[in-house]
């Protein structure tokens, strides 16, 4: 496993730090981010999909469980999962929402906020992307990328 | 013409009967359950649809005294929701479409929400229509039951999430929205200044994800101890004025600018009293008339979803809708970036 540490002063550099994460990706990599409430998770995954020129509003999830986009790369269409597991209660939850058919889907990049609350069903993952928030500087975060 | 609704896109397990555009029964499961069980259903499972839906559509049939004989036609949400969930209702509707041999009307379930605000009273075209709920924040401009145009959308979170995650960073139970909307009764909405993101942007579109991070800095900064209980309605009330303030300004103008005279506001967000309240006083001020619906048509429902579908069998003819889909985003109601 392979860590490494960025730092954002704003929203604008959580999603540039996104896009330039996105580079790394491969189809059927399964992305875990974690952070509190306001972090800038789905700022992380708007950059994300910035890259792979999705055309959708990336908006939360929170509700709906799981948005999916359609995006490009060198003309090859990309899918994407983005899911929230932040109204998940306990991982019993996630087998009714078909969560494990989806980490297993082989053609399509997911992006799992609060994956946390997946506990063990988190079983196969990428990379992990954990979000701090700052004691004392509102704009400031610590972003910490750990490879598989 | 009778129609048989059923709705389940997210939480909610719902069937209703409609009659030539009349109401005649809208049983929705939380409810149903609440009443008859005094439990709470499980969130998030299909698993839940499946175990109520044939109990609310068979309650939705008996209590207006109705069988499957004096249905015409079905309508269901197709789109947009949680996948399993609208399996359960989608496959309900097309096996009870094969047993009768009736057609399905597929149902948008944001359209459904759009025109809610004529179930209880007639609201005349053009109107302008926000929609705000736990998973959606939109601004229509309605020019008939076939035609609108998306003016507005979140750019992040929505109007509903914004309400229940700084409730949770308050320490309020979930869902947020309504614990917020009690407590700011009793509060000063001017106590704290909460930003209100976009409010001048030039567009009809939405931000409430800095809301968030500004709750959590001040709670830091000023009760780095925990909120003491006294000061919380002065900032719920804050909270609240903060996002209603944008939903306000932004309808408003939305209708000024299309010149309509009504605004109808619909999702579960517009049960929120200070919504309700604002939208009505800042109308008023502009001669413009604001159509908030009753609780039953706020929350997810399937009498919106019947309505609709009866209105489009009127404007349409009966074509015959026994193809059906569902899917998980509505990429008609998605706006493009570019």
């Amino acid at each position: 496993m392979n860590t490494e540490e960025f730092i954002s002063l704003s929203e604008e550099d959580t999603i540039a730090l996104g896009a330039k994460f996105a580079e790394r990706l491969n189809v059927g990599d399964a992305v875990a981010l974690t952070g509190d409430l306001g972090s800038g998770k789905t700022e992380f995954i708007k950059g994300i999909c910035d890259y792979f020129n999705v055309e959708d509003i990336v908006n939360s999830p929170t509700f709906t469980i799981i948005n999916q986009y359609h995006g490009e790369k060198n003309k090859e269409e990309i899918h994407i999962y983005h899911l929230d597991l932040y109204r998940i209660k306990s991982p019993a939850e996630l087998s009714e929402i078909g969560f494990s058919e989806c980490l297993h889907s082989d053609e399509i990049i997911k992006l799992i906020e609060w994956a946390e609350k997946a506990g063990d069903f988190l079983c196969k993952w990428d990379y992990k992307v954990n979000l701090n928030l700052s004691d004392d500087d509102e704009n400031l975060r610590q972003i910490i990328i750990t490879t598989n | 013409m009778t129609i048989l609704a059923i709705e389940s896109s997210c939480d909610e397990t719902s069937a209703a009967v409609i009659e030539n555009s009349a109401v005649l029964s809208n049983i929705i499961s939380s409810q149903y359950f609440h009443s008859k069980f005094g439990g709470v259903v499980p969130e998030l499972a299909s698993r839940a649809h499946l175990k109520a839906i044939s109990r609310v559509v068979n309650e939705s049939l008996d209590s207006c005294g109705k069988t499957m004989a004096d249905i015409d036609a079905l309508a269901v949400t197709s789109e947009p929701g949680l996948i399993g969930s609208l399996i359960v209702g989608s496959n309900f509707a097309k096996a009870l479409s094969i047993r009768y041999n009736i057609p399905v009307v597929p149902v948008n379930h944001i359209e459904g929400h759009l025109f809610s605000g004529n179930l209880q009273e007639e609201v005349p075209f053009p109107f302008i229509s926000l929609v705000v709920s736990g998973g959606h924040t939109a601004l229509f401009y309605v020019t008939s039951f076939t035609s609108y145009e998306i003016m507005g959308l979140t750019k992040d979170d929505a109007a509903g999430e914004a309400f229940d995650k700084t409730a949770k960073l308050l320490g309020l139970p979930y869902p947020g929205g309504p614990e917020i909307d009690k407590l700011a009764k009793s509060g000063n909405p001017k106590a704290y200044n909460f930003p209100r993101s976009m409010m001048h942007s030039g567009d009809y579109n939405f931000s409430f994800s800095g809301l968030k991070t500004s709750v959590r800095y001040f709670i830091q900064k000023e009760f780095p101890d925990g909120v003491p209980e006294e000061k919380m309605p002065d900032i719920c009330a804050s909270v609240q004025a903060a996002i209603v303030d944008i939903l306000v300004h932004k309808a408003i103008t939305a209708a000024l600018e299309k010149k309509v005279k009504s605004i109808v506001i619909a999702g579960g967000v517009s049960a929120n009293s200070g919504l309700r309240t604002k939208m009505y006083d800042e109308s008023a001020k502009h001669n413009i008339r604001s159509i908030a619906p009753m609780m039953s048509y706020c929350m997810d429902n399937a009498a919106m979803i019947g309505y609709i579908a009866s209105m489009k069998l009127k404007e349409s003819g009966t074509e015959p809708f026994f193809d059906l889909s569902f899917k998980v985003n509505s990429n008609a109601l998605r706006a493009k970036k570019k």
